[in-house]
């Protein structure tokens, strides 16, 4: 067990087994994420009561779901970084946030283009996106707070030390905003009630979901890959690796 | 098939521009992040292999300093 | 800086209690505070300014004033606090003594509680003092000003704790001032939130009690907290060298 974590934590280990799944992350991916979508837009059948506009959420919940989730993973790896200072775990801390934030952006986006034809307006301050709002923000400051620390080793601990604080608030921010918005809004508007859900749409929605997971193990893998390369450049198995003409 | 045609199918009887936006867009930055993780690794691979041309080529010259030094410059400029 | 205005934190032996070592930065936080008053001073007219403002820029309708004047006077209290954080170990680190803290054989996180609790008495008490003031200019109730001081007075201790953790963080890093409110103002959105959500049940007729009992959890599981983390950033700000 421990000689397996131990192996786990050497970058060089993790280089080969990342080649070797990244082709099947990649195709598995794609492939999953194409049939859940082309099923979601094309076959599953209209909303009695939006219409085709929430066809929106075979890309939204996804994003949403994944934005959540990266956040919490990046909350796994500072610990892991803090207490047992694996490289690995901070290389997926600062390959992974950039990603984040993109899925997070997506998520707001296809909200915020949701909102419009369902309630007649492009942002409306409901809970759900302006907790999604925040976490962009937690995403922008991790993201800032390393870009701005030089030395590699310090910047991965200051790192850990936000993204930890960043996951204890997380509840109460959820919750703060959920009660702020019942206060506000008395009549909250509901973007889909989740329990009446048709199985013809829900399987379509978990493809999506398992293809974007599967999508975002790849780029995981491939910004984990380009971290360790710069961070071992003076290696020498980087140097057998790169002379050899391997990929 | 919930559609009756693939002009339907793209109009969605006009919620087509907010479906089609929203995945517009999350294909374009998913690619976009894709193809420029893929270049980023590819730029780390190079400047790997270089660095380690470099150390070998100024290795080879380092019996003449005046050598070396040129080679260095070489370098630097490229 | 001259020794004669900033006083050395004196070498406390093993033997020292914790409690005298925290009273002793407490202390010389103050002493240090007080020979600038200028630096006192600044948060407090940040502070009114904000404030009068929004009267000046939204609209001076005494309507208008006295639904959003808590909340205008929450935020001005917020962005006041966040100004003054760049201090909190900002010249500590500079002339070297926050390494002679650190390397104090008291636990650190509670001298930074001690460090953190003279920053509130400096820059959050003050302005709960000033709230009636301000909140008669925004056209706010005397019970709606008694709750809007009480909610200030349980959450700057919040915000001075949570913000110890990001002006620990930031030190020493350059445009650390901005960076510090990056990373900051997104944690602070539940004080802000439940601040003036007491208020506004309070103008409401409603009962306070459950919010404040929320707000004191807030200041309680941010004291047991916050320094913990703060201390952390501090050591590893330290060792980035």
């Amino acid at each position: 067990m421990w000689q397996w974590f131990h192996k786990l934590g050497s970058p060089k280990w993790f280089f080969g087994i990342a080649n070797r799944l990244m082709p099947w992350l990649l195709a598995g991916g794609l492939i999953i994420l194409a049939v859940g979508v082309v099923w979601g837009l094309a076959f599953a059948p209209k909303d009695y009561l939006q219409g085709n506009s929430y066809r929106i959420i075979f890309i939204h919940v996804p994003t949403a779901f994944l934005a959540q989730s990266v956040y919490i993973m990046m909350a796994v790896a500072a610990v892991v970084t803090l207490v047992w200072r694996m490289k690995l775990a901070d290389v997926f801390v600062k390959a992974v946030a950039p990603v984040g934030l993109v899925l997070t952006f997506l998520a707001l986006f296809t909200g915020a283009v949701w909102g419009k034809p369902t309630w007649g307006t492009w942002w409306i301050w409901d809970a759900r996106l302006t907790s999604m709002l925040i976490l962009l923000f937690l995403y922008g400051g991790v993201i800032a707070l390393d870009r701005a620390i030089n030395d590699e080793k310090s910047a991965a601990r200051a790192v850990a030390v936000l993204v930890l604080v960043g996951v204890v608030n997380i509840p109460i921010i959820k919750y703060s905003v959920e009660w702020w918005n019942t206060l506000h809004q008395p009549a909250t508007l509901k973007l889909t009630e989740k329990p009446s859900m048709s199985s013809e749409m829900l399987i379509p929605l978990l493809l999506s979901i398992l293809g974007l997971y599967l999508l975002f193990g790849w780029l995981a893998c491939i910004r984990m890959q380009t971290e360790i390369l710069v961070r071992e450049q003076r290696t020498k198995w980087v140097r057998e690796m790169v002379m050899a003409g391997r990929n | 098939m919930a559609f009756d045609s693939f002009s339907a199918f793209l109009a969605m009887e006009g919620h087509g521009p907010y479906v089609w936006a929203c995945y517009g867009a999350f294909v374009l930055l998913m690619a976009t992040l894709m193809v420029w993780s893929l270049r980023r690794r590819k730029a780390a691979f190079d400047a790997c292999r270089r660095g380690f041309e470099e150390t070998r080529n100024t290795g080879r010259t380092a019996a003449s300093g005046a050598q070396a030094t040129f080679a260095r410059v070489n370098v630097s400029q490229d | 800086m001259s020794a004669d205005l900033r006083p050395e934190i004196k070498p406390v032996s093993a033997g020292v209690g914790t409690f005298a070592a925290m009273k002793a930065v407490f202390g010389r936080d103050l002493k240090v505070a007080f020979r600038q008053k200028q630096d006192l001073l600044n948060p407090l007219l940040f502070f009114v300014m904000v404030v009068s403002l929004f009267p000046l820029g939204v609209s001076p309708e005494v309507s208008f004033l006295r639904e959003a004047g808590a909340g205008i006077l929450w935020v001005a209290a917020l962005l006041s606090v966040l100004l003054s954080l760049d201090h909190l170990f900002r010249h500590d680190f500079d002339d070297g003594s926050l390494e002679q803290l650190v390397l104090q054989p008291q636990p650190l996180f509670l001298l930074v509680l001690a460090k953190t609790l003279a920053h509130w008495m400096l820059t959050g008490l003050p302005l709960v003092v000033l709230t009636p003031v301000l909140g008669v200019m925004v056209h706010q109730e005397g019970n709606s000003i008694a709750v809007l001081c009480l909610t200030l007075l349980i959450g700057t201790p919040v915000l001075s704790l949570i913000g110890a953790i990001g002006a620990a963080l930031t030190l020493g890093l350059r445009s650390a001032g901005v960076l510090l409110s990056l990373l900051i103002i997104p944690l602070y959105i539940p004080v802000l939130i439940f601040g003036t959500g007491t208020v506004a049940a309070a103008a409401d007729g409603a009962s306070v009690g459950a919010y404040v009992a929320l707000m004191a959890a807030f200041l309680v599981l941010a004291v047991t907290l916050a320094p913990f983390a703060a201390a952390a950033a501090l050591r590893i700000s330290l060792s980035n060298g």
